[in-house]
């Protein structure tokens, strides 16, 4: 049933945005993961919401409302925390339920009924149309050609921000700029799981991943293999059981992800005894 | 004539309103080999963090090589506490030491066979080749500390600034980790802070005290443990 069901047009579509989203999604989570900014990550993704309310209302493909909007809320909780003297989990939690607000204003002042709104909380990876599948490969070619440039920084910053300072870095900007390519992987991700679910393929796959590498990139290309084995296994299955995509897939990451702490606790309580 | 490479005139610095440091004038010249003993809050870790940049005082005045602090990343070597690290985080040894060479760096730089030949060079020096490829938490302290030490080395710095180097680490790797600063004395300008004032005393050239504010101390009279500054630290 595999290759029947991918013969579709939008099934082609489905399995190029998981696996695409995919490279975003494992090589930013890696440095949400290892930095631990993954609430950061998540208030980025509520407030991106706000976006798609004014896309919504402007009446223009809801993406382009989003990208500003989630660029404003990753500079705006960066700023706030970093330079603002606002506790983070404050200026996170403000972003996240303000975000969320204006999307709600933004949709009720519009007329009638929006019925794929749903889909960007929640995911429809069925859904994906062409136009944005080349604004997913271009979003990844940004996000590619940044963290491939400022590797050498982006390590730094991520394992020791006061080492890299004293070296002459401008954390500060970096730590922005790295905000920004989550937002950017955010908007990736909304496509494929949704708004809600982003901070669990951000993190997941790069929590396993970082268990088995030694090195950061090492850790990426893993994370990315892992993403997109968890959203084409995801999507298979949503289609066999007739469930919710984005939803499946993030279910599927979970079970892995608490497998694999389960054998490792298991293996380590063997060895202890 | 030696050139100055600290100068500190009546620094003071304020932290959440506390006093941390106050009044204090002091020079550091080329190859000085400097103790900064003291008791845990008496400003020693604030001191180096001055040095650096990354703290600014509240009056009084730093130069460090003759330039407000922060302004030459490239000239001095920077060994910070080890104990806030994350110890899981997947790097390699290698990796680690590499990142000595990011002052020497542009931004898009990136690192070159010269980088990878001075970070093996560092690692050397810090009897780490055998472990370069290992990550990081695999390491014992006293590696871990070693790692450290050569990433600070890698970027051929002038001035190197240790803080609390020996802490929770067995003696046996202590002592290696002095004869490492004994050989790296000849080279450099070292300051190195410490609660352990027995042993340092016997590697430094000059030590200060660091309670608020800074107390010089003779040498030989903190030598001789009956006449030991600090007996509970010993």
């Amino acid at each position: 049933m595999f290759p029947e069901i991918f013969a579709f047009d939008f099934m082609r579509n489905a399995l190029l945005a998981a696996l695409l989203s995919s490279v975003a999604c494992g090589i930013i989570g890696t440095y949400v993961v290892v930095k631990r900014i993954g609430f950061i990550s998540g208030g980025i993704a509520h407030t991106a919401f706000g976006g798609i309310g004014l896309g919504y209302y402007l009446g223009i493909n809801p993406l382009l409302g989003v990208i500003p909007f989630s660029l404003l809320a990753a500079l705006g909780i960066g700023l706030l925390s970093k330079k603002g003297n606002v506790a983070e989990d404050t200026a996170i939690g403000t972003f996240w339920a303000i975000g969320m607000a204006v999307g709600v204003i933004f949709i009720g002042l519009k007329p009638g009924y929006a019925p794929d709104l749903f889909s960007y909380l929640f995911g429809n990876i069925l859904t994906v149309p062409t136009s944005d599948l080349w604004m997913i490969v271009l979003l990844d070619l940004v996000i590619v050609l940044v963290v491939w440039l400022l590797s050498k920084e982006f390590l730094a910053l991520s394992f020791d921000e006061e080492y890299a300072l004293v070296s002459g870095v401008k954390t500060t900007l970096l730590y922005l700029l790295l905000l920004c390519l989550i937002a950017l992987t955010v908007v990736i991700m909304m496509r494929v799981v949704g708004i809600v679910m982003v901070i669990a393929l951000l993190t997941i796959p790069a929590a396993i991943a970082r268990l088995f590498s030694r090195t950061l990139p090492g850790m990426m290309v893993l994370s990315v293999v892992l993403s997109a084995l968890f959203s084409l296994s995801g999507l298979w299955l949503s289609c066999l059981f007739d469930l919710a995509s984005g939803a499946t897939i993030i279910v599927v990451s979970g079970l892995v992800f608490f497998l694999v702490h389960l054998v490792r606790f298991v293996k380590a309580s063997l060895t202890a005894q | 004539m030696k050139s100055v490479l600290v100068q500190c005139e009546q620094l003071s610095v304020t932290l959440g309103g506390m006093k941390v440091l106050e009044g204090v004038t002091l020079q550091v010249l080329e190859g000085d080999f400097l103790g900064i003993i003291g008791p845990n809050g008496g400003g020693k870790t604030t001191f180096l963090r001055t040095i650096l940049g990354l703290q600014s005082p509240s009056s009084g005045s730093v130069r460090v090589f003759g330039l407000p602090p922060g302004r030459s990343p490239g000239r001095i070597g920077y060994v910070p506490q080890r104990l806030f690290f994350d110890r899981e985080f997947p790097i390699s040894v290698r990796d680690l030491v590499m990142m000595g060479r990011l002052s020497k760096k542009k931004l898009f730089q990136h690192y070159n066979p010269l980088d990878r030949q001075k970070s093996d060079e560092a690692m050397q020096l810090a009897g780490l080749e055998r472990l370069s490829e290992h990550r990081i938490g695999s390491l014992s302290g006293g590696e871990l500390q070693r790692a450290l030490i050569a990433r600070a080395l890698a970027g051929e710095p002038e001035l190197l600034l240790l803080d609390e180097p020996t802490a929770s680490i067995d003696p046996q790797m202590k002592s290696s980790i002095y004869d490492l600063l004994e050989r790296l004395k000849k080279k450099l300008t070292i300051i190195l802070v410490s609660h352990d004032t027995s042993t340092i005393s016997r590697y430094v050239e000059s030590i200060v005290e660091l309670n608020v504010t800074l107390e010089r101390h003779d040498l030989s009279s903190v030598y001789r443990p009956e006449g030991a500054l600090f007996p509970n630290s010993l």
